[in-house]
């Protein structure tokens, strides 16, 4: 067994609250600059070109990038030979989010559902864990904003319709949010396992660096299939009309029941930020 | 696209009938901030009749919960938040002389007939621009609605603030005709 202690977990969830909401990464700004060449509309030109001086703004002055700084979502790759020392894991981490949130000037955006009294903190978090073999304990920082995420959605098809209704589907989420989920975006599609699952696949492909490809080639070519109709709909930076509404469609693909085709959309804005660490 | 029109708030209606969609603006002087929680208040008051924390004719109203100012700085991060969360509730506080709303999206039918019927116009600021758009931000101070957090009401000075018009008073929106230009399906 190797001991890690809550407290370490702790400082570093904290350091990627605050690094993850001020430091656009390299992936994002390498492609707001790809886009730059290819966009047609002049304004579309310029608002990228606005979003990159954005993301040089925040990290020289440490000002978040948005300030829907989000809701944290926590994904953990936890070795199975790991004992957690000192305190639980989901307390150790939902502390550093406390602390992260506090001490960085992150905008606290967690409420009750109905009373829409705030918590004051940002927690709760959201925290996925995965059990994987191995004594090394990895932490993905995702936060999510609001805008994008009320975007999304998880849909239960019938098999039946098949590669072309799962594409539709997609297509026409994108359309209809026009410009709500701040394009240009990146479109996490997960398709099959059950209903919480394809929303979690979704989700897990946000976290793939911009500019990956899914490994299986025929993904590849969905990929880049939807990602050419998507931007044919016109929408462009910030929904003002131009050619770059989203800069990839990110698929993650498992099988399925022989009675459903589950199908989830989960919209990323253009301040995708997310750090990872391994302890 | 024109050159830049400046806007100093309070506005008129002769100020918004000469604005057309496409149009960059440039704001300076006071604006004040507004978004869900803050605005079911607001038009709880107006619906029986009382008087706002402060008065609306003439002004602009921008739809964001900025991040909490760092030492030394007048606000944190601040861009727009998603409009059509305010839909419910933007033609009251236009029929009461609200002028301008500032934030980033879609309006409803109901929103874009306000604007028309009572001249007002609806601006669109760079969503998720929020430490750029800050620099335009020269002070802020809550007024209204303190335990709200970053919902609160805040009463911003801004310098050449940023912004497009989006809907006009005669009826056109930019989200529509932006993207009929680009589109090729």
């Amino acid at each position: 067994m190797r001991e890690i202690s809550a407290r370490k977990i702790t400082a570093a969830i904290r350091e990627m609250a605050i690094k993850a909401n001020t430091e656009l990464g390299e992936d994002m700004l390498n492609g707001f600059k790809k886009a730059i060449e290819k966009e047609e509309s002049p304004i579309g030109k310029d608002i990228l070109g606005k979003l990159i001086l954005n993301a040089q703004i925040a990290r020289e002055e440490k000002v978040p990038i948005c300030q829907d700084t989000g809701f944290a979502v926590i994904f953990v790759d936890l070795g199975q030979e790991v004992h957690i020392t000192g305190g639980s894991l989901a307390e150790a981490i939902e502390e550093g989010v406390r602390r992260g949130y506090l001490d960085g000037y992150l905008r606290k955006s967690i409420c009750h559902p109905f009373t829409r009294e705030n918590t004051k903190d940002n927690t709760p978090c959201v925290i996925h864990v995965e059990i994987v073999p191995g004594d090394r304990l990895k932490l993905i920082f995702a936060p999510k904003g609001g805008g994008s995420e009320n975007m999304s959605r998880v849909t239960m098809l019938t098999p039946a319709a098949g590669v072309e209704g799962v594409k539709e589907f997609v297509v026409q989420r994108v359309k209809e949010s026009g410009p709500n989920p701040c394009p240009p975006t990146i479109v996490g599609v997960g398709i099959g396992g059950t209903f919480e699952k394809a929303a979690l696949l979704a989700k897990k492909a946000l976290l793939r660096e911009l500019g990956s490809r899914n490994p299986d080639t025929k993904l590849q070519k969905l990929e880049e299939e939807w990602l050419h109709t998507i931007n044919n709909l016109g929408i462009g930076p910030q929904g003002l009309g131009g050619s770059t509404t989203s800069l990839a469609v990110h698929i993650e693909m498992m099988p399925c029941h022989i009675a459903s085709l589950p199908v989830a959309v989960n919209i990323q804005c253009h301040a995708a930020r997310h750090k990872e660490i391994e302890l | 696209m024109s050159g830049v029109i400046k806007l100093f708030p309070p506005i008129s209606d002769a100020d918004v009938e000469r604005l057309k969609i496409g149009d960059r603006v440039e704001i300076t002087g006071v604006i004040y901030t507004g978004r869900d929680a803050a605005h079911k208040r607001l038009v709880d008051l107006l619906l029986v009749g009382k008087e706002l924390p402060f008065d609306v004719r003439g002004q602009i109203i921008y739809y964001v919960g900025p991040s909490p100012a760092s030492p030394g700085k007048a606000v944190g991060a601040a861009g727009p938040t998603t409009s059509y969360r305010m839909d419910p509730y933007a033609p009251a506080m236009i029929e009461a002389g609200l002028k301008g709303m500032i934030g980033k999206g879609l309006r409803n039918q109901e929103v874009k007939d306000a604007i028309v019927n009572y001249k007002a116009v609806y601006f669109a600021a760079i969503g998720g621009a929020g430490a750029l758009m800050a620099r335009a931000i020269k002070k802020a101070e809550v007024i209204a609605y303190p335990e709200l957090g970053p919902e609160a009401v805040h009463r911003l000075e801004v310098e050449s603030f940023p912004v497009t018009v989006v809907n006009d008073v005669h009826g056109n929106d930019l989200y529509v005709e932006g993207v009929k230009q680009y589109r090729r399906l």
